[in-house]
């Protein structure tokens, strides 16, 4: 029987001619496609209007069609890239980039591709119901869209597992697809991804902040030393740019819709009026920034640090970057608390690497801010949404222990227990927005409390019958 | 352990981690440093040490009052191995000196203060392994060893005695019998010393403990008392006492008579920077990546079973011819190629050719001098194995004939893969995966220094547990056993298939290159001998392990160190803190 690879799986990477491969894959594929059934969207559809990649280049990146999920051909690619790459940072810096595992380093780079890989599925398994309560055929559109994708990355871990590390990595493999979000027995592996996604508005904030902390790792990982590491997060970091979209052009919609019903009745609180009130998207960006500053681990790490000397994950950007790319001397401040005051001190750099990488990330999250804080100033508005002080709700590195509030003052943990409701949704705000959340399945219509978007998808209008449900 | 005379201070060599190649061959023509004589009718060899003061192997050092170097040990190991193979006859050895007044003062302590540790250690190792040889030809080929000691046999020289089955002292009131490393030189008698002392002599702990400190060694009726020396023999009638305790020991022999020993040429062998190859045994470097790859050719179209035919053959009996080049490359990758830290073994052949070694030794080794001789020289090379501190790892894969004795060679390993099924699906048959078989000889002919046959340690449990186990291995001899069947039998490691073997294999074997080799080294002798402790298993384990410490302190081969002051009229000085 002669299977046309291609077609089945979209790649790359010559899957046709490598059969180790294609056992491997055709293993997994029916675990994966199973999963997909019992933990992937809970909605039932005919078809979706979705993107699939096809190939790597301009054309093949990007084909739209409709198609039922469960045929979606999630494929495996790399990006392109020239032969003569070269380790950029660590000690082995100006050698050739690796096409093979190192033994030294399998351990590690196993875990690291693990780690990544346990995310994607996990986020699709944290949204499987919001389908339900979609406020437009559109939005339900985009959340396949992100989906379909997040498995597709599955797929591209996957694949490097296969590929590169012999049976324990096919063993890996598979505990991706075993392992799941919420379980009490086997959970995802980082805690932010065993939280269901409960509503629209937290997806719109997971898609913009903890999505955004996807594309900083993926960034570390695309300087790897290690070549397929790197080529297959180049091109992942193509299809996260279009769920940070979502998230991004979400929060816009939401906050031009909550201006609208100021404007119209007078009032902030336009609860009352199927709305979502500016200082509960506040509390809302509060938790969602806060809980995804902690995935980027304790400010010092001596792992971190390793990984970096031993070119297996770089800075983002490295390449650009204008230093020596091995920071054995160079320093680095960090904020912290000491003796109950705010303060600032110096470590060597090279421990200070995922503290590099959050300030990347939280330089980027303040351009969010910035464009709804304009659509705020545009319906004539003086309140403006910000991001918290670093230190807020955090529970992960320096500030763990102690109680900081948004603004980035020390108090105590009295003082946190009565604003805490002041600060990140309370129960009271979230039973709102859940009540907000009725799905609108008829093209064209959308939900009360969000605006339609400016433009549809790839060109089709907003009434564009983006899905066909069963 | 002394080398008097010298007042100046040994030069430690500054290029202290480059040793020169070493070699194993010798030849009786060529000894520098013994006599061997051998009286035939008389069932007698003479093996006495006159060692010759320039003939160091390496320069740097005079050897003085017959104190010796590893040159001096490789041609004592020639001698033991000609005795067994070449003197059929001979049942009693005197091992004495050929100097007046001076049996043996050791190991040349300027040798050791010149020396890096690598060769102290490997210079240790294998002098033990001599040692030990020694007393397996008295236990297991009726060739019992006598020490006829004509002068002071101190540190080294003693530990040499220590290794014969009885030890006759010459009375001259000056002559003693001594470990001076505790006080004179700040290390111990490391060659078996201390602990044949109490293991073997049987000299209780408190008086072993006084003679171990005491540098001018015992005499006389004391060392009898003490038990240090079996005899004290006047000046006057030495030379008859030896000969008669000699001839009573070949009397009560279990050698055969009448044999015609076989000769053991030179062995062929090619070196290159690519490997050294023998006949059967080829071995290739990859120095990149800090391994080498050993293959070791199964019999080409089986083994003679008739024993004239074996005798006939000689030295060209595949199984001997085998184990020498084996033996010989051992050695040398262990003294020569420090840094290829990773021994691949593999075997080439037909499993049905390989079992025919075994069937000769089952059937022979009882009632044949030549077969018995194989088959402990076999023993001593796996037990050589056993304590190189190398990582071993077997492959297993199609072509290969670990079967019964050669199965071994992999059972020696940290680790052992098999492949399931075969590489190139398209050409092969089924019948071509790999398969190893066990046979009688895998429990207990060919025992480590633990006194546990290796699959005996490899399945060591509580009493029955363990006993069950190797009980049903039992019944398993004889039958071709494939990857998936090794695997959940707990033969091997891990039985990947073509998919992941190459994977497998390099990743598993990059892996181990990173890790420390001083780790890996204490991690390796730390499994390979579990259960009981044997009176050899202890000399490996304990007494070489904390000798190996000792001398890597400061204290002994810091520059104030003891064997860096001792001889130059100066004091060590000691960092007293005890750890
Ligand atoms: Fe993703
Ligand atoms: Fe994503």
């Amino acid at each position: 029987m002669s299977i046309d690879y291609s077609e089945k799986i979209p790649n790359n990477v010559d899957l046709a001619g490598d059969r180790k491969l294609q056992r491997a894959l055709e293993s997994w594929q029916p675990n994966f496609l199973n999963w997909w059934v019992t933990m992937g969207p809970a909605v039932p559809t005919q078809d979706v209007y979705l993107r699939t990649a096809v190939d790597v280049g301009k054309e093949g990146w990007a084909q739209f069609g409709h198609v039922a999920m469960e045929e979606y051909r999630w494929g495996v690619f790399l990006a392109e890239r020239g032969d003569d790459r070269r380790i950029a940072f660590g000690e082995q810096k100006g050698e050739p980039v690796w096409q093979q595992v190192p033994g030294e380093y399998r351990a590690d780079l196993q875990r690291l591709i693990v780690i990544q890989g346990d995310t994607e599925p996990a986020s699709v398994e944290q949204q499987r119901r919001l389908g339900e309560t979609a406020p437009s055929l559109y939005d339900l559109r985009n959340l396949f869209q992100v989906n379909v994708e997040e498995g597709r990355h599955l797929w591209a871990m996957v694949y490097l597992l296969h590929a590169y590390f012999g049976r324990n990595g096919r063993e890996e493999a598979e505990a991706l697809l075993q392992r799941n979000s919420g379980d009490l027995d086997s959970p995802r592996i980082l805690g932010a991804f065993n939280e269901e996604t409960p509503d629209w508005l937290s997806f719109f904030m997971f898609t913009y902040f903890t999505d955004r902390d996807g594309k900083y790792q993926l960034g570390t990982l695309k300087e790897s030393a290690f070549d397929p590491l790197s080529r297959t997060c180049e091109f992942m970091l193509k299809e996260e740019a279009h769920h940070m979209f979502v998230g991004t052009t979400g929060i816009d919609r939401v906050i031009t819709r909550t201006c609208e019903l100021m404007r119209e009745h007078d009032t902030t609180d336009i609860a009352p009026h199927g709305g979502i009130a500016l200082n509960v998207i506040q509390k809302y960006i509060n938790f969602h920034y806060s809980v995804s500053l902690d995935l980027f681990g304790s400010e010092q790490s001596t792992n971190a640090a390793n990984y970096f000397t031993a070119g297996l994950k770089g800075r983002w950007q490295e390449e650009r970057r204008r230093d020596d790319h091995l920071l054995t001397e160079a320093g680095f401040s960090i904020d912290l608390v000491r003796d109950g005051q705010m303060t600032q001190d110096e470590v060597p750099a090279l421990l200070a690497l995922n503290l590099d990488l959050r300030n990347e990330y939280v330089k980027d999250c303040q351009s969010g801010l910035k464009r709804w804080n304009k659509i705020l100033e545009k319906h004539g508005f003086d309140e403006r949404v910000y991001l918290p002080h670093v230190g807020f709700n955090r529970h992960v590195g320096l500030f763990r222990e102690h109680q900081v509030t948004p603004k980035g003052d020390l108090i105590s943990a009295d003082v946190w227990a009565q604003k805490v409701d002041d600060w990140l949704p309370s129960e009271a705000d979230k039973t709102h927005v859940q009540s907000l959340m009725r799905p609108v399945y008829e093209a064209g219509k959308i939900a009360g409390w969000i605006a339609p978007p400016s433009n549809g998808i790839n060109g089709k209008p907003f009434d564009y019958e983006y899905v066909h449900l069963a | 352990m002394t080398d008097a005379g010298t007042t100046t201070q040994a030069q430690p060599s500054s290029g202290a981690e480059t040793t020169p190649a070493v070699d194993f061959d010798r030849e009786p023509g060529s000894y520098k440093h013994w006599k061997l004589d051998v009286d035939d009718a008389a069932g007698l060899a003479y093996v006495r040490l006159d060692i010759a003061e320039d003939g160091g192997i390496v320069p740097g050092y005079e050897l003085k009052m017959n104190s010796y170097d590893l040159g001096v040990d490789i041609e004592l190991y020639d001698i033991t191995q000609r005795l067994r193979f070449s003197h059929p006859n001979v049942r009693a050895v005197v091992l004495t000196s050929g100097k007046d007044k001076n049996f043996c003062a050791g190991a040349n302590i300027r040798m050791l203060a010149q020396s890096p540790h690598s060769w102290k250690v490997n210079f240790c190792k294998f002098t033990n392994e001599t040692r030990n040889g020694i007393e397996d030809a008295t236990a297991h080929s009726g060739q019992t060893w006598i020490a006829a000691v004509n002068g002071t046999a101190a540190g080294g020289g003693y530990e040499m005695a220590l290794a014969c089955d009885q030890i006759l002292l010459i009375d001259d009131n000056s002559s003693t019998v001594a470990l001076p490393e505790v006080p004179l030189l700040g290390v111990l008698p490391g060659t078996g010393g201390l602990t044949r002392v109490t293991d073997k002599r049987r000299v209780r702990k408190d008086r072993a403990d006084v003679f171990a400190t005491k540098s001018e060694g015992i005499r006389g009726k004391q060392a009898v008392e003490w038990k240090l020396v079996d005899e004290v023999i006047p000046k006057r009638t030495w030379d008859e006492t030896v000969r008669e305790r000699a001839e009573a020991a070949a009397a009560a022999s279990s050698r055969p008579t009448g044999g015609t020993g076989i000769e053991l040429p030179p062995l062929q062998r090619t070196e290159s920077v690519e490997g050294i190859d023998y006949q059967h045994v080829h071995a290739t470097f990859d120095r990149d990546r800090g391994l080498v790859e050993i293959t070791v050719d199964g019999p080409d179209g089986g083994v003679p079973e008739s024993l004239e035919r074996v005798h006939e053959l000689g030295a060209q009996f595949w199984p001997l011819a085998m184990t020498r080049e084996l033996d010989d490359l051992i050695l040398r990758l262990r003294a020569n190629e420090l840094e290829l830290g990773t021994w691949i073994i593999r075997t080439r052949g037909d499993v049905e050719d390989a079992l025919a070694m075994e069937r000769v030794i089952e059937t022979h080794s009882k009632d044949d001098w030549l077969v018995n001789e194989v088959r402990h020289y076999f023993k001593r090379v796996l037990k050589r194995l056993d304590v190189t501190s190398r990582s071993l790892i077997a492959l297993i894969a199609p072509g290969s004939c670990f079967a019964g004795a050669l199965l071994e060679l992999a059972l020696a390993c940290d680790r052992q893969y098999m492949l399931d099924g075969t590489l190139d699906e398209d050409d092969s048959e089924q019948g071509d995966e790999a398969q190893i078989m066990l046979s009688e000889s895998n429990f207990g002919t060919f025992p480590m220094s633990n006194g546990l046959s290796r699959l005996g340690s490899r399945f060591y449990g509580p009493g029955a547990d363990g006993d069950d186990h190797i009980a049903k291995m039992r019944q398993e001899t004889g039958r071709r056993i494939q990857a998936v069947e090794a695997m959940e039998m707990g033969l091997v490691t891990d039985a990947p298939d073509d998919i992941d073997w190459d994977d497998e294999v390099r990743i598993m074997l990059e892996e181990r290159a990173s890790l420390s080799p001083d780790a890996l080294t204490g991690m390796e002798a730390n499994h390979r001998f579990v259960g009981p402790e044997t009176m050899e298993s202890r000399i490996f384990s304990r007494l070489t392990a904390w000798q190996n410490w000792i001398f890597v302190r400061p204290n002994a081969s810091g520059p104030d160190g003891a064997l860096r002051k001792y001889g130059t009229g100066r004091k060590a000085e000691f960092d007293r803190r005890r750890v």
